[in-house]
């Protein structure tokens, strides 16, 4: 079991990724952010019960769907927003997007928006640190749909083939767009697919930050051992439509029973009715860590507004590297 | 496949003397094992993965014995997954590693595009140069005995579309040694484009370790007639051709591009200020192939230096054939090339 301090930590990652995933919808609307955006919201305990077990210079590599990630391993903020407004001072100097966010500080290593197309890129940082004789860990982050992809299962093999210090991070939130899981798959049952390749697979409630966090430590742990890989299969839900801030509930869409089970099950909100429970959190202490969120995003919504964009010369820089 | 290995046999032991004085004489294929068995020895970083790179034939002889040499950490033996290898040897790179991933034909490079195109080549871009990827695929294009339309694949034109990528098509052992050794250098990703029949071929190639720069291509034949321009393999038959042109009094200047990405265009152009006439000679398809970006460079930036149409020597819009005597009339020699340039050169316009 984790700390007061930790658990406290889960909470603000994930009340940050909310509150920033908000801000961004509020905001979109004034065709400011001129890219594809996809929200985490609903999803937030998955990176933040992954990534607090993670160190700085572990690597991550993210999905088209990747806000969460970047805030939960540390990614700066002010980058991150400066790069959805397209400016020169985005962490991918505005060439990215939404969809490709960068920190190499932290180990954000970059996102891949085909799907299925980050799995090779994790598990080659992953046969980097063995074949440097580091411990350094790798965790992918993926959907429900990238398992379809050759590349799951191609890497899947390969690492555990290699031992290699990798976790598989699938976040299922039971569709690719429309496409329900189980037009896709047989059985619902993703993990299960790991111990084909012979690596340890588990299915867990995703929404459930201890949850997460308690099976990635273990996952983490067995890589810095050398024990090999890890397939984490943690259920989810996302509460906006897959992209921009549409909403897919109702006829046509997804079923509004379903959406309503899995409003719900809200990550933080039983989350901060547990820490209140237990009494690591008062009022006050919430109201603190809430102001604190609020001025860092608006420090960064800031920052990203007053940001000039790049240059029409610059557009052939780092085509090629030096 | 051995297969091919006994049209490879077949071929006569064509040299080409090069810029090297060095007296030393190798083979194009122990050139290769060469720049990378020095690569390896001075840098730690570079690795070689690949399907069969550890087995006894070690690549045609380019890999032979270096998992003995290096390790098995450092050379070895892969699953049939050309794809997310390509992905894996990038993310190795991006960690800061350098490895070289080999294809035994250049068909299965195919397999790899997504990881390739859409990930390594765009990679440095896509994040503002934030990470490199200094990645190197070795691809060797196979020909003849039967080798079939999945298994005689050249297709360097088709890359050359991409952006972020370097293309290097050596055609002889010195040039095999210095570009592979500068594409272990690049920081970026880099298609090292070989050719089967060119593996016996021997040249000068120093002892020490040297590298060639990108986008300068040699004239290996000066001439004031017509301009050659061929790549890879076609360099050969380009220069048997230029050859059998010198009895009909005709003097064929010969252009080996080197690399295609970035590719030498003021040579070219020198070349065609002094003959006005321009053949290309490509190993691959015709169609939107080498021949054609090549053609379309002097369309825009050398027009009033051209005295006739442009002529591409290419292989037909078709996949190759298994037929032996379809396989013959598939591929250009140096006999089509020599008539082309007959025809040309008796041509009004």
């Amino acid at each position: 079991m984790l700390e007061n301090e930790r658990l406290i930590e889960l909470y603000k990652i994930m009340q940050t990724i909310r509150k920033v995933e908000q801000k961004i919808e509020d905001e979109y609307k004034y065709d400011e952010m001129k890219t594809p955006i996809h929200l985490s919201i609903g999803q937030e305990a998955v990176s933040a019960g992954v990534c607090i077990h993670l160190r700085k210079d572990d690597y991550i590599f993210g999905t088209h769907r990747s806000h969460s990630q970047y805030i939960a391993k540390g990614g700066d903020l002010k980058r991150m927003i400066a790069e959805i407004y397209l400016r020169r001072t985005g962490c991918s100097l505005g060439r990215g997007g939404s969809m490709h966010l960068i920190d190499t500080d932290v180990g954000i290593f970059g996102s891949s928006a085909i799907v299925g197309g980050n799995l090779p890129l994790g598990t080659g940082t992953a046969l980097a640190s063995k074949l440097q004789n580091n411990d350094r860990v790798t965790a992918i982050f993926f959907g429900d749909g990238a398992v379809d992809e050759g590349t799951f299962h191609e890497s899947l093999n390969f690492a555990s083939l290699k031992k290699l210090p990798v976790i598989y991070i699938c976040e299922n939130n039971s569709y690719a767009i429309n496409s329900h899981q189980s037009r896709r798959h047989t059985k619902n049952n993703i993990y299960k697919w790991a111990h084909g390749y012979d690596i340890p697979g588990y299915q867990i409630d995703g929404n459930d930050v201890i949850k997460v966090s308690e099976f990635a430590q273990e996952a983490i742990s067995r890589c810095r051992n050398g024990e090999g890989p890890t397939l984490i299969e943690c259920m989810t839900y996302r509460w906006k439509g897959h992209i921009g801030t549409t909403n897919d509930v109702g006829e046509g869409f997804r079923p509004k029973s379903e959406y309503d089970y899995w409003i719900s099950k809200c990550p933080i909100k039983w989350y901060v009715d547990y820490l209140k429970g237990i009494g690591i959190l008062e009022e006050k202490m919430d109201s603190s860590i809430n102001e604190e969120i609020d001025q860092l995003i608006s420090d960064a919504f800031e920052f990203a507004k007053n940001s000039p964009k790049p240059l029409p010369t610059e557009l052939l820089d780092f085509v090629y590297a030096n | 496949m051995p297969w091919t290995t006994i049209q490879v046999e077949k071929q006569d032991n064509y040299f080409i003397k090069d810029e090297s004085d060095a007296s030393r004489v190798i083979s194009y294929k122990d050139a290769i094992y060469e720049a990378l068995d020095q690569s390896m020895s001075r840098d730690s970083r570079v690795f070689i993965m690949g399907e069969g790179v550890d087995d006894p034939g070690g690549i045609f002889g380019t890999t032979k014995g270096l998992h003995e040499k290096y390790g098995r950490n450092r050379v070895f033996d892969t699953p049939i997954a050309e794809n997310s290898l390509t992905g894996i040897a990038a993310g190795a790179a991006m960690a800061g590693l350098r490895p070289v991933l080999i294809h035994s034909r250049m068909d299965f490079l195919i397999i790899s595009l997504d990881q390739l195109v859409n990930h390594a080549c765009k990679w440095s871009y896509m994040f503002g140069g934030k990470v490199n990827v200094p990645l190197v695929v070795r691809t060797i294009s196979a020909r003849g005995w039967g080798s079939g339309a999945q298994h005689s694949q050249c297709i360097q034109g088709m890359l050359m579309n991409v952006p972020g990528l370097k293309i290097a098509v050596p055609a002889t052992p010195y040039d095999a040694k210095g570009l592979l050794v500068s594409s272990i250098i690049d920081n970026n990703p880099v298609l090292f484009v070989e050719h089967r029949w060119l593996y016996k071929n021997m040249g000068n190639v120093p002892e020490a370790l040297y590298s060639i720069p990108f986008g300068k291509g040699i004239v290996r034949r000066t001439g004031t007639d017509v301009t050659i321009v061929a790549l890879s393999y076609m360099v050969i038959e380009a220069l048997k051709a230029a050859e059998k042109l010198q009895a009909e009094n005709i003097s064929a200047e010969v252009i080996d591009l080197r690399t295609i990405k970035p590719l030498d265009e003021d040579i070219i152009f020198e070349s065609l200020a002094k003959t006005g006439k321009l053949l290309i000679a490509d190993t691959g398809s015709k169609t939107g192939g080498v021949a054609s970006e090549i053609s379309a460079l002097v369309a825009e930036k050398a027009l009033h230096l051209l005295k006739k149409p442009i002529v591409r020597v290419c292989c037909p819009d078709a996949p190759t054939p298994s037929s032996d005597i379809l396989e013959k009339v598939y591929y250009p020699d140096s006999e089509t090339i020599y008539t082309k340039v007959i025809e040309l050169s008796q041509r009004q316009f």
